[in-house]
């Protein structure tokens, strides 16, 4: 399987072997049972030790995977009554960012999203989930619609980052993405943001200003890609890796930074091994913070949400 | 095939040499190498742009702008804050506050320790209040000498403080940018300045503040997405060096050599990023009057 993930290769394998065997062993009329009890026990034990602790790396690998959910998915597969709707009433509609209104359970709400494709020509016609700044100032249009009909809003993150072209610069990509950060930083309704997959820098943040913030138990969130992070570090792409460890991106590290709110809990082995219930997962996550969160009068909503950023960082007073 | 992707748009611009850029704009580059003078050590300083040797003391009365060519040399945060506010009445914030290394990042901390040493500045912005023209501002003063302006969990809290600062006294803010971008080695803490900046900033809006950013070389990255792009007036000196993603990055996606003014004052200008590039020697001038226009009051009156 060309998804298959390197660090996984060794469990492939055994389980493999253990095909093997039990074809071998009805073909032959021998009995293996025994010694595929035992081979089944090494497996789980293999398991269980690759993934209660999966390193950065190995969990950046996990968050690109191109069989996760995507944000389409994420909202067709827990509201009813979705509308996607498009443009950002300026320039274009950019496909590399959708959302639209939606309803979950019995919520009325803004649903948004970084998309990527499930192939090729998908990835292409959305520039692999990177948005152009009318992909953000669509965003935040929808954001601002929500706000004036007191609808909370829910963010999908998932990009390794806003797209880098001429345009992007032309048309301001800095501001774009400015702009969305001191308006959620505002805005008078509920922000519930989740970490789908990559969480690729100013271009992750600017959907990611919210009240509650969670990541997915194998998603990254970082100030730059491990690939380019190393090329600025270190002169050497290839050091990704080192990169990914040294940024501490991966989800559990970031929620012990105290950055994010929560992580949620995915299959044993990701996303992408049963997409239902992630997003299973992901809609009860979101329903129980926004319960909370339309109890909470406006003012304080955003007060809170203020003294959340502004607590952010680590200085010593000298 | 993939490659194939971003090779769709047609180029959008005539190829130009700098020489011809330069040669439009007025500034012709000097043909030959400059004869080498010699001069004791920071008597004179050479343009950067034009090659113009020019004794350092003329240069401080041109602000440090080329008496021939008007390039602006990059000023660092003491520099600006001198061309900038009434002298003697610069009263800094938070001068105390130094940087941690909340990741264990590898070499960070000798980083730290060898550009504290080579700039003798304590971290890569300097806030604080004074006077323009005996009007009160609160200031912050990015220092793009120390480890490239950029911004880790000091800048952020020190923008953020001097914006609530601004807050409770009513003052104006002013924010000089120049930075290479977010601290690499803060990681994630480094990009949540861009949302903590960016939300003080929502605050003291919503009081009705007033707030001009003043874009300088060279201001990329994380700060112009957020702080550098999102004043009341975005103001930038001539020719500097302002946007999002780096020039390489752009090249690498696209295939595609960029236009010599690309991510320029004058382009950003062009492209309806900003109100106005103003010349340093007016800069002072021009934020007298913001500030006058938006009802400051002397100090004193």
């Amino acid at each position: 399987m060309a998804s298959d993930l390197m660090f996984e290769k060794p469990i492939l394998e055994l389980q493999k072997k253990i095909e093997d065997l039990r074809k071998f062993s009805k073909e032959s009329g021998l009995d293996f049972s025994e010694e595929i009890a035992t081979l089944e026990l090494k497996v789980k034990t293999l398991a269980d030790t690759i993934y209660s602790d999966l390193t950065d790396w190995q969990r950046t690998q996990i968050a690109r995977h191109a069989g996760r959910p995507t944000t389409l998915d994420y909202i067709k597969g827990m509201c009813t009554d979705f509308l996607e709707l498009h443009g950002d009433r300026a320039f274009a509609d950019d496909l590399a960012l959708v959302g639209g209104i939606a309803k979950l359970e019995d919520i009325p709400v803004t649903v948004l999203g970084h998309q990527k494709g499930h192939d090729t020509k998908e990835n292409i016609a959305r520039r692999f989930g990177m948005p152009l700044p009318e992909g953000y100032r669509k965003a935040l249009r929808l954001m601002k619609q929500a706000e004036k009909f007191g609808r909370p809003v829910v963010c999908f993150i998932d990009t390794p980052g806003a797209y880098p072209g001429i345009e992007s610069e032309e048309r301001g990509m800095g501001e774009a993405i400015a702009r969305n950060l001191i308006e959620m930083a505002a805005l008078k309704t509920p922000i519930v943001c989740v970490v789908t997959g990559e969480g690729g820098s100013g271009g992750a943040l600017a959907l990611g200003v919210g009240d509650r913030v969670y990541m997915l138990e194998n998603t990254i969130y970082g100030v730059i890609s491990p690939e380019a992070g190393a090329a600025l570090l270190w002169k050497d792409a290839s050091q990704a890796q080192r990169a990914a460890e040294s940024f501490k991106l991966g989800a559990p590290n970031v929620y012990e930074f105290g950055l994010v709110d929560g992580v949620i809990p995915e299959p044993r082995g990701g996303a992408h091994r049963d997409p239902q219930a992630t997003i299973a997962a992901v809609k009860e996550q979101i329903l129980v913070a926004l319960r909370e969160l339309m109890e909470l009068p406006v003012d304080v909503l955003v007060e809170q949400r203020y003294q959340k950023y502004n607590k952010m960082g680590h200085y010593a007073n000298g | 095939m993939l490659k194939d992707i971003f090779h769709k748009k047609k180029q959008r611009y005539a190829t130009l040499t700098s020489q011809d850029v330069a040669e439009r704009l007025g500034r012709t580059r000097p043909q030959a190498p400059q004869p080498d003078v010699s001069v004791p050590e920071g008597l004179m300083s050479k343009c950067k742009r034009c090659g113009e040797m020019t004794f350092t003391k003329e240069l401080e009365k041109t602000l440090r702008t080329c008496p021939r060519c008007n390039y602006h040399y990059p000023l660092n945060a003491r520099e600006r804050i001198d061309v900038t506010l009434d002298e003697g009445t610069f009263i800094e914030y938070d001068a105390q506050m130094t940087t941690v290394d909340p990741l264990g990042f590898p070499d960070y901390v000798t980083k730290i320790e060898r550009e504290q040493n080579k700039t003798g500045a304590r971290e890569a912005v300097v806030t604080g209040e004074g006077l323009i023209y005996g009007f009160p501002v609160v200031i912050g003063v990015m220092d793009s000498t120390y480890f490239m302006g950029s911004m880790g969990s000091v800048v952020g809290e020190k923008i953020t403080r001097a914006i609530e600062q601004a807050m409770a006294k009513n003052y104006p803010v002013l924010i000089f940018t120049a930075s290479g971008g977010a601290r690499m080695q803060e990681g994630i803490f480094s990009l949540m300045q861009m949302a903590k900046t960016s939300a003080a900033l929502a605050k003291h809006s919503e009081q009705g503040g007033l707030y001009v950013a003043i874009n300088t070389y060279p201001t990329t990255g994380g700060v112009t997405a957020s702080f550098s792009m999102l004043g009341d007036l975005n103001l930038a000196e001539p020719g500097a060096l302002i946007g999002f993603a780096g020039r390489r990055i752009i090249e690498q996606t696209i295939r595609q050599k960029l236009p010599d003014d690309f991510q320029t004052a004058e382009f950003l200008l062009k492209h309806g990023m900003l109100d106005m590039v103003v010349d340093r020697k007016e800069l002072k001038a021009t934020l007298a009057t913001v500030l006058e226009l938006h009802g400051g009051v002397r100090d004193g009156e």
